[in-house]
């Protein structure tokens, strides 16, 4: 404030032209402010914004060597090349499908958790409840992987309960047959993450005023009835905030559960875009293919987290921007 | 809110299946980590011709723990682990804190162009490779520093210090500006000690994240005395090479009563056990946190 006033003061003794030198001395003033706003502001220039020049790499035909700048120009010729590739289709088809079983079943899990949770009478049992609902959230997906590869094994736990209960008659090893894949990613994800999840849900439910309850009380409502006609439509803003998001996030496939879970022998229906990228591009050396399949993906994402939020803003009138 | 007396039978029954249905999802939760913690006490060559443990330790042993402990390669690995989340989690905490503090700032010049090259960082990136090349570049690969400067900063962590900064009453800033106090001063001597809430949040979260993260050191680095514990349990886990962790051992595992699941087993509870204990102090902070980040920011 002080830092203003002083400027004010210097910019009333100086003719109106003199805004250059008003700025000026606006800086001055505030030197240590821009210094520790341009530290932060350098790096992401540094980690964030020469990465994205990188991306020239998938118009280039470059080897791994020197400066890629240098590389010759391939033009448009990597991305006809992701047309060609034949394990696409098959990469495409798992980013898609996993992601999309995960938005459509793990999507309102944690919504009906925290409608359940807020229906409890007891106080501390609720919040019992919701601390060990979110502690998997905090586990590594190394430790969570390793739990599952011990679970589905064919000594695991998982083939003893359904041998027992005779479902099926010779145990499976789940992780080594491609068929199960899909079911163990979306369902390892929904147990880790539900609880987490529905924390923000539970806060929107938390500040949503008792006076609509007692309303809907005397009004006659049961406690379905509130669910539907309260608590539902109190918290739709956030459902859409959370949508929005999440269908940005469909081609994000969870990189560092898959890598875990996947295996040489479930690899046709556990290869997502993500993995193949690092398989291609770090462990194979094909820099400037794996880059324009990279690529291709960002930009797929960022038009659907702007179509998903031009379409709840049309629906409901919140959105992200 | 009312208190009603009289409850309809419809009601009854829906308050105790509710509350069976909290109870299985509890168990489902906490079984898959008491398995592990029981099977790490067990005697590992029993566990392994016995069958399946479920409940409690059919033959309990330490002995899975005390060959983790002799295990150097495990050992160096929990040091770079513990290395890279305390340096990593006080740089990130003051780095971030501080652009954030410079953003909060009405008069700070730029400060729209500023906020706007942040937010497109959240949106879009250079991708895996680009990252890969330009990390070789610099010269982080097989460095430690590649935990490090990476994750200095986040822009969605600055949006939650964001939120909580523009709270501060400004009397308090202008009082040290009277004794002098440059922008800097005030930030870390006036600010920082009032915003210990949401300093331990963002704290706790990039604690977390750090801890956990295994893919950058399987990413940007090949040298083993690099990796952090959770990706010598990932090589072990995901590429199945018992052999690591048996190989490595002194004295050889042939005499002894462990085997290379056993020994896993152990390995998980000991790098999951800061988490469950960090848990409390997580659990206080972090829903305080999350809203001031969500709802106002």
């Amino acid at each position: 404030m002080s830092a203003n006033l002083s400027a004010e003061a210097s910019a009333q003794a100086a003719p109106a032209p003199k805004k250059n030198r008003k700025l000026l001395v606006r800086l001055a003033n505030q030197k240590y402010l821009q210094a520790m706003a341009l530290l932060g502001i350098a790096w992401m220039i540094i980690f964030n914004y020469i990465p994205m020049y990188g991306i020239m790499l998938a118009f280039k035909e470059y080897i791994g060597i020197g400066d890629p700048a240098n590389a010759p120009w391939a033009g448009w010729t990597h991305f006809q090349a992701i047309w060609e590739d034949e394990q696409m289709l098959d990469v495409v088809k798992n980013t898609l499908g996993i992601s999309f079983l995960k938005l459509v079943i793990g999507f309102p899990i944690p919504i009906v958790f925290a409608l359940f949770l807020n229906e409890l009478r007891s106080l501390k049992f609720n919040r019992i409840v919701q601390t060990i609902s979110y502690l998997p959230h905090f586990l590594s997906w190394v430790i969570l992987g390793g739990i599952l590869i011990t679970f589905l094994s064919d000594v695991g736990i998982v083939n003893d309960i359904l041998m027992a209960l005779h479902l099926i008659d010779e145990p499976i090893t789940y992780l080594a047959e491609p068929e199960y894949f899909w079911t163990i990613a979306v369902g390892s994800d929904i147990w880790k993450e539900f609880g987490w999840n529905a924390i923000i849900y539970i806060a929107a439910i938390a500040s949503i005023s008792p006076e609509l309850y007692e309303a809907a009380t005397i009004d006659g409502a049961g406690r379905f009835q509130k669910m539907r006609f309260v608590t539902l439509p109190s918290i739709r803003g956030t459902i859409s905030i959370l949508f929005i998001l999440s269908v940005g996030a469909l081609l994000n496939s969870n990189f560092d559960q898959i890598m875990v879970l996947k295996n040489q022998v479930n690899e046709t229906t556990s290869q997502v875009i993500d993995t193949y990228v690092y398989q291609v591009g770090i462990s194979q050396g094909r820099f400037s293919y794996s880059t324009a399949v990279g690529l291709v993906k960002s930009v797929i994402a960022l038009i659907l987290l702007l179509f998903a939020n031009s379409v709840t803003k049309r629906l409901n009138q919140s959105s992200l921007f | 809110m009312l208190k009603r007396n009289r409850r309809t039978l419809g009601e009854t029954l829906f308050d105790r299946f509710n509350v069976l249905g909290m109870l299985i999802i509890c168990f489902l939760t906490l079984y898959p980590v008491w398995y592990v913690l029981i099977n790490s006490l067990n005697d590992g060559k029993d566990a392994m011709s016995g069958g399946n443990i479920y409940w409690i330790p059919r033959m309990f042993s330490i002995e899975n723990y005390t060959a983790v402990f002799e295990n150097a390669g495990i050992m160096t690995a929990m040091g770079i682990t513990v290395a890279k989340t305390l340096v990593g989690t006080v740089l990130h905490v003051f780095f971030t804190a501080m652009v954030a503090y410079a953003f909060s700032r009405r008069e700070l010049i730029g400060r729209n162009v500023y906020m706007m090259i942040g937010t497109i960082t959240m949106f879009f990136g250079g991708g895996l490779i680009p990252t890969y090349m330009w990390y070789r570049d610099l010269g982080l690969l097989n460095d430690f520093f590649v935990y490090i400067w990476p994750a200095l900063f986040s822009f969605f962590d600055l949006i939650i210090f964001l939120a909580f900064f523009r709270e501060i009453p400004d009397g308090l800033e202008e009082a040290a500006k009277i004794d002098g106090a440059n922008d800097f001063k005030i930030f870390y001597s006036v600010v920082l000690p009032v915003s210990m809430p949401v300093v331990a949040t963002i704290a706790l979260f990039h604690g977390v994240y750090q801890w956990n993260d295994y893919f950058t050191a399987v990413i940007f680095t090949t040298d083993e005395a690099l990796q952090p514990i959770q990706t010598f349990l990932y090589k072990v886990i995901a590429q199945s090479s018992s052999t690591q962790i048996i190989g490595n051992m002194s004295g050889g595992a042939i005499t002894r009563r462990v085997t290379g699941q056993s020994i896993k087993m152990a390995t998980m509870v000991i790098t999951t056990l800061p988490i469950v204990l960090a848990y409390p102090f997580l659990q206080r902070y972090f829903v305080k946190g999350l809203m001031i980040g969500s709802l106002k920011g």
